[in-house]
């Protein structure tokens, strides 16, 4: 009836939270069966607008028509009803219920009006999750899930809503390798069943490996729409950042080595089922690179030397004494930032000054009194420096955007000059200029003597940052490498999977 | 420490402090707008019987007090993401535990002294509970509350105490300072500490952290189940205080005083915009709650109502309070 229209057209959005503009005129369209790439830099608007497509935020100005029908969006409900579903940059599931239960939640088939019909329930969300290619059945806790079976009951649940466009937002942020592979398998599928994606993600591979259009946004305002093949990734950064903060993401030798004594030991660590045997040795001012597939107990390790996990069997060492506990390890100079930045790293309903400070509250109060006015001054020189976006120090952190909040959970840490700093994914959902001032910045932290542990799924990230390597393969440390010694992505891709990086010169685990 | 990580600023962009929604506004400051409507609305009706003087202002700041003090320590309780429901049971017992010591022939401030400690020990006991074996303060201060009621009908087999001490009882209750009752005095002044402690010292930071976020929290260095552990104690040293209070007003101990403290030290707390879950709090609201609390008992009392009646429309009140106090989910 509509194929001449395209499936979803806004145009002239706008919106504002209280005096600040956040979308300025915006215009957006998505054909029939396209995945189409949303991008631009932390607190650009990505979320916002596409909030406002699916019911969760109104709009202040503009139209948007479905398949060229005007449509009103009130709440969620609306965009449901008019075939907009969305996978959120959080998830959104309910852990206490089950598979199905979530697939079908709010429409669950029923035996007569009043009663659930729960064989009916059951077979419709596997027939669905069948669909998608999953084996999983649908009386599993959705709280006993991995990060990427959760993504595909979303995206079950989505589908079970008839939905025609799926918007995804950072969908593959806390997904291992192997399960993006499979969530682009997916994606594929739908695309050829003739669902049309709005893709939202700050790793650029993907866009060019799945998507047909990129929209780049830049502060609230469309800055191009193109095809993906007639673009080059510094094209799109250019656009995206503006043409000053070119960043290079590009790794250098440090030349030094690390001798002497370690700050850290770790002796035969082993935490079941997942870390069986594991030493090295951190220095100060090294900076060492922990990879490994997601799931190999990398922030396990990570906890353990935090202090916030007892090991089974083997020994750490901070300044040749055993760590005791989290308490001692805090003392002895040594931070964390976490991996899951809502959980464990924000109080959302705080002040972003206030979480700033949380870490920090020795250094900014004389033991008893606190003082804001000696915090300010350099919570707001972190605020310019890593380009927090905010209109406010005294702003919420829950307001901020995902990247945004992300960059102050790091920054934080920063101002304490830690003697190790452990970094577990620090850069999900940054965007890439931010990715090279956090780059910048553990250089710098590292060239004025802290010892850095950085965990990372990006690979691209380790080669970029680190002066050595552990290959953390089925528990053990496989190697321990000079980053000198590696010379191509592909090497340390293999070499996490068991393929280990021929070596001229091997380091020796001591 | 210094800073080598942020040592070269970079200009920073232009900052405007944000002021909030409106509506934010409204809602963080909501129990003085009721509080205002419920004087207002007392003055007009019962104005003319003696509600509006010096004298029963004073008598509501008077009664009021014991409520006041117990919810400022419950509001750091709450702000550190936990609830204290045995306050009032402590109240008794540290009324009876210093009325038997004078009794018993020790001087007042020794007497003072092990009805505080009484409290402090009892939070101590509910602070481990939760936080060494991790039962969830609702059950462990529900069971104490119930235990610790049973003891202090036990003591003197619910027979009441009197404390014929005259130095006692004028500092904590019955006497007056430059004209000022001494429970006036007592309220304003912790009201002040409370407020300061909670704003500008790092204990403060750290309870609201610790509400907030307990993960987050931990992850900073904050030793959070020490922060709760302190909270339970000062809940437990205030309701006792709270006990001293009522004994030297009524110059007796006796083994109901404080039923049903703790529901009106919640109300308070919460009718002041602290929220139930934790990370956000304001003793000043929780002074402004028991004042309103106390307002309205005051009035219906004035009104004739009898003590049903009276129930009846507290309830209703600080549940439509509650409701305008209370965030909505956006
Ligand atoms: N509820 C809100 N109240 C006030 N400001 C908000 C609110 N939601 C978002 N903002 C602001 O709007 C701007 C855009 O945020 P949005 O979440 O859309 O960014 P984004 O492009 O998705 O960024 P990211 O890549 O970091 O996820 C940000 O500056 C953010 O602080
Ligand atoms: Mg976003």
């Amino acid at each position: 009836m509509s194929d001449e229209h395209p499936i979803l057209e806004m145009r002239d959005i706008e919106k504002s939270f209280g005096a600040i503009s956040v979308l300025k005129k915006v215009d957006f369209t998505l054909q029939r069966g396209e995945v189409h790439a949303l991008m631009g830099g932390n607190g650009a608007g990505k979320s916002t607008l596409m909030k406002i497509l699916t019911g969760v935020y109104s709009m202040d100005a503009g139209t948007i028509a479905v398949e060229g029908q005007p449509i009103r969006l009130h709440d969620a409900n609306d965009a449901k009803r008019a075939g907009i579903a969305m996978i959120y940059q959080e998830f959104s599931l309910i852990p206490t219920l089950t598979v199905g239960q979530n697939i079908l939640l709010n429409h669950e088939p029923r035996a007569g009006s009043l009663f659930l019909n729960d064989r009916a329930a059951n077979r419709l969300a596997r027939s669905i999750l069948e669909d998608l290619g999953e084996d999983l059945n649908p009386n599993t806790l959705v709280s006993d899930l991995s990060a990427g079976m959760m993504q595909m009951v979303e995206i079950a649940k989505a589908l079970s809503q008839k939905a025609k466009i799926l918007v995804m937002d950072e969908p593959t942020a806390s997904l291992s390798e192997h399960e993006t592979e499979t969530l682009f398998k997916i994606i594929r599928k739908l695309k050829a069943a003739g669902i049309s994606i709005v893709y939202i993600s700050h790793r650029m591979a993907e866009i060019f490996e799945l998507c047909d259009r990129v929209t780049v946004m830049r502060d609230g305002q469309i800055r191009m729409t193109e095809p993906c093949a007639n673009l080059t990734i510094p094209q799109l950064v250019e656009t995206m950042l503006g043409a000053s903060s070119a960043s290079e993401f590009t790794w250098h030798d440090r030349h030094k080595e690390f001798h002497g004594e370690p700050l850290v030991k770790v002796r035969g660590l082993a935490m079941p089922p997942r870390v069986v045997d594991v030493s090295f040795d951190i220095h100060p001012g090294e900076i060492v690179g922990l990879a490994g597939l997601m799931g190999s107990g990398r922030t396990e390790i990570a906890e353990a030397i935090f202090g916030r996990r007892t090991p089974a069997a083997g020994e750490i060492l901070i300044d040749g004494k055993p760590v005791s506990d989290q308490k001692h390890a805090i003392d002895s100079g040594i931070a964390m930032v976490p991996e899951d930045r809502r959980r464990m790293g924000l109080v959302l309903d705080h002040s972003v000054q206030s979480n700033m400070m949380a870490p920090n509250l020795d250094r900014f109060s004389n033991g008893i009194f606190v003082s804001d006015t000696n915090a300010s001054g350099v919570i707001e020189r972190l605020i310019g420096r890593f380009g927090i976006k905010t209109s406010s120090p005294a702003k919420a952190a829950r307001l901020l955007s995902g990247g945004n909040q992300q960059k102050i959970v790091i920054s934080k840490w920063l101002i304490r000059n830690p003697r190790l700093l452990i970094l577990d994914e620090p850069t999900i959902g940054v965007d890439i200029g931010a990715k090279g001032e956090i780059t910048a910045q553990i250089r710098e932290l590292a060239d004025a003597g802290t010892a850095i542990l950085l965990i990372s799924s990006e690979l691209e990230e380790l080669l970029a940052v680190s002066d050595r390597m552990l290959i953390l393969h089925e528990g053990r440390i496989v190697q321990n490498i000079q980053r000198r010694d590696i010379t191509s992505e592909e090497e340390l891709h293999h070499a996490v999977q068991g393929h280990l990086i021929a070596q001229a010169d091997p380091v020796h685990a001591a | 420490m210094q800073s080598k990580a942020i040592s070269s600023p970079k200009p920073i962009p232009s900052m405007r402090p944000s002021m909030g929604s409106s509506l934010g506004f409204i809602q963080d400051y909501s129990v003085y707008f009721f509080f205002a409507a419920v004087l207002i609305f007392f003055a007009v009706t019962i104005g003319d019987q003696g509600f509006l003087t010096v004298n029963n202002f004073f008598n509501i700041a008077r009664t009021t007090a014991m409520i006041s003090i117990v919810s400022f320590a419950m509001t750091f309780v709450i702000a550190s993401g936990e609830l204290d429901l045995s306050v009032g049971s402590v109240c008794a017992l540290s009324a009876l535990t210093c009325g038997l010591a004078i009794q018993g022939g020790y001087d007042w401030y020794v007497a003072a002294s092990f009805g505080l400690l009484s409290g402090l020990a009892i939070g101590l006991a509910n602070g481990l509970l939760v936080t060494k074996i991790g039962i969830p303060s609702f059950l462990v201060t529900l069971g104490m509350m119930q235990l610790i009621r049973g003891v202090d009908m036990r003591v003197t087999y619910t027979n009441p105490v009197a404390i014929p001490d005259p130095t006692f009882n004028s500092l904590f209750g019955a006497g007056k300072l430059f004209g000022i009752p001494s429970l006036i005095i007592w309220s304003v002044l912790l009201a002040v500490v409370g407020h300061v402690v909670l704003r500008y010292t790092t204990f403060g930071r750290r309870v609201l952290a610790t509400g907030g976020n307990r993960l987050s929290a931990d992850y900073s260095g904050i030793n959070t189940s020490r922060i709760k552990l302190y909270t339970f104690m000062l809940s437990g040293l205030a309701a006792a205080l709270a006990g001293l209070l009522y004994s030297g007003m009524m110059q007796t101990a006796r083994y109901n005083f404080g039923e049903g403290m703790e529901l009106a030290a919640i109300a308070a707390v919460i009718l002041g915009g602290t929220s139930l879950f934790g990370g956000k709090a304001s003793i000043i609201g929780t002074f402004a709650g028991a004042l309103m609390i106390g307002t309205i008992n005051n009035g219906l009392i004035i009104m004739g109502l009898d003590v049903s009646e009276q129930m009846m429309v507290a309830g209703g009140i600080i549940i439509l309070a509650v409701a305008f106090a209370r965030k909505p989910s956006h």
